[in-house]
């Protein structure tokens, strides 16, 4: 099997290398001498993440420490999203020089009966495949909007993702193991590197409870979109928790702990991943023992067809498309509104290809005179509950953020 | 005849010198060229190198993006060290919640004790990175208008 590194690509140049770059090309770097150790300037650091990840040039970079990019909405118009329109999330820095032939997960924790060490190659021979299509929706996608504002990185909506992922399921690989009957929760390890550059500390080890981890559509992925997973979204090995905040879904995964308790990891706590478990008003301090860890997503949709900002001439028909998910749910319902939701009718709606996959709506629609107008879509659950028109309930780091997506067209 | 043996001699000395010199302005080039090319991020180095490093441009600290209002520089050397200055940028928030945003990093990410540089800090970004009334929901922004093909 092949290495796969980032390419010959480095993702960060080392600060003497730059130096030396500099004065080769006799110029001077203005108060070198105030930059701490191990410090690489802004604009010398990275190499074009958009090459470097092979992503689409539309796509919106929120942060290059640790890399985190988004798509817009009418880059996600595809069923399956394809990998250079996929948002990368991440918590620390992306691995180099991942060897696959080496690569191991291990499965251990105070509830395993014994701990055992798996191969790549074991992995994907002893166990059955599955593909699944599944929806991978960030925590704080949306966060953005909240008032008074939320701190990280500013998601607007394009933090969403539908893949095909394949795998064997989690399920297997614990029957495998033998798990004890005081089993209640799994967490993740991968290898990525914390920030603070400690090789000790761990980034992020988050999990799900047993019940999640069981489910058919619950895999140890290696493939996605039918190829290798690309490095950036978990390579060679990736948890992937269709329906769940994609934080659940650790990629470069090497160790899975089961445990008897909810995991204890980093991100597990606090404020992480977690909002208020009844609601509060917005600014309001909460203490961590107030706070709820989030489970499945919420009811959500996108308008990705056409992209805001139409204008057509009166008298137009034009067909709106998109996609709906609902966490653990099925979607019921998706309507839309072009008169900012005082009146709301039916679109077309597919049934998700699997379980967790996001489902496919449309609809044609006509303007009745000139005028700005906004395009709102709302999606509503088997449960009945819908996506809210403004912002929902204020958290103290913003999750959740499933209000209606609003795209802008003109008639003239 | 002396005369030409000394011209001839100055002649061979210049020669040397032109190749010398020529030699002297190629190999560094040529050296940075390679160097680069082993780094193979060539364009970026190549770009990064022309823009001066330090440049203010309409208020903005080119190279991070920050607003270059008094205290810059601190943030510059005690927040980009762990993460980008995007992190910054992007974010808004009162006096007390930059506050409690430097807390939770000293407590988890290993954020040093600022000392008196927290007081500069914490003045820089209450005062340029400070919450937008916004409301529940914010009109539609930035919407580019284009017409609809075919």
């Amino acid at each position: 099997m092949k290495k796969k590194q980032v390419g010959s690509r480095r993702l960060f140049l080392k600060r003497g290398s730059v130096l030396a770059l500099a004065g080769l090309a006799g110029i001077d770097i203005v108060f070198s001498k105030h930059l701490p150790k191990g410090y690489v300037p802004l604009a010398l650091h990275s190499d074009d993440p958009f090459a470097l990840f092979n992503k689409h040039k539309e796509m919106s970079l929120l942060n290059d420490r640790p890399w985190n990019m988004e798509a817009q909405a009418h880059l996600l118009d595809d069923r399956i999203t394809p990998e250079d329109r996929m948002f990368i999330r991440n918590n620390g820095l992306v691995p180099e020089n991942i060897d696959p032939e080496n690569w191991q997960l291990t499965i251990e924790g105070e509830s395993v009966s014994k701990p055992k060490t798996y191969s790549l190659q074991e992995l994907k021979n002893k166990f059955k495949h599955y593909t699944y299509q599944l929806t991978l929706e960030c925590g704080g996608n949306g966060r953005s909007e909240y008032n008074p504002p939320a701190k990280g990185n500013q998601w607007t909506i394009g933090a969403v993702a539908c893949a095909r992922w394949t795998g064997i399921r989690l399920r297997d690989l614990l029957a495998d193991v033998g798990i004890k009957g005081d089993a209640v929760y799994i967490g993740y390890y991968g290898a990525d590197k914390h920030l603070s550059g400690d090789e000790s500390q761990v980034v992020i080890s988050r999990g799900v409870p047993l019940q999640k981890a069981q489910q058919d559509e619950t895999l140890i992925a290696f493939s996605m979109n039918g190829k290798d997973i690309p490095l950036v979204h978990g390579f060679p090995l990736r948890l992937v928790a269709g329906g769940w905040p994609a934080s659940t879904s650790g990629k470069w995964l090497n160790k899975i702990v089961v445990r008897n308790k909810v995991h204890d990891g980093p991100k597990m706590g606090g404020a992480s991943y977690r909002v208020p478990c009844e609601q509060v008003p917005p600014g309001a301090k909460v203490p961590d023992e107030d706070m709820c860890i989030i489970e499945s997503m919420p009811v959500k949709s996108l308008i990705t067809y056409p992209k805001t900002g139409l204008m057509i001439g009166e008298g137009k028909q034009i067909e709106i498309r998109g996609h709906a998910w609902a966490g653990e749910l099925e979607v019921a319902k998706v309507e839309y509104s072009i008169d900012f939701g005082a009146t709301w009718r039916a679109c077309t709606l597919e049934k998700p290809v699997n379980r967790l996959a996001w489902q496919h709506w449309k609809a044609n629609i006509n303007f009745p005179k000139k005028g700005y107008y906004e395009i709102w879509a709302k999606a509503t659950d088997e449960n009945g509950v819908s996506q809210p028109m403004v912002v929902p309930g204020w958290n103290p780091k913003g999750y959740l953020n499933n209000a209606c997506h609003r795209i802008a067209v003109k008639v003239k | 005849m002396a005369d030409n043996d000394f011209f001839d001699d100055l002649r061979k000395y210049f020669h040397a010198l032109v190749y010398i010199m020529v030699f002297m302005a190629i190999f560094p080039v040529v050296t940075y060229w390679a160097v680069s090319r082993k780094d193979s991020a060539t364009d970026t180095i190549e770009e990064a190198l022309e823009k001066p490093e330090n440049e203010v441009v309409d208020g903005l600290h080119v190279a991070s993006g920050l607003i270059a209002d008094t205290g810059y520089e601190t943030v510059l050397t005690n927040c980009t060290k762990c993460h980008s200055s995007k992190l910054v940028i992007q974010n808004r928030a009162s006096r007390e919640g930059w506050e409690s945003m430097i807390r939770w990093m000293q407590e988890t990410q290993k954020l040093w004790d600022l000392g008196e540089n927290e007081t500069i800090i914490l003045d820089y970004l209450s005062k340029n990175y400070a919450p937008e009334k916004k409301g529940r929901r914010a009109p539609l922004k930035g919407i580019e208008w284009y017409e609809l093909e075919d």
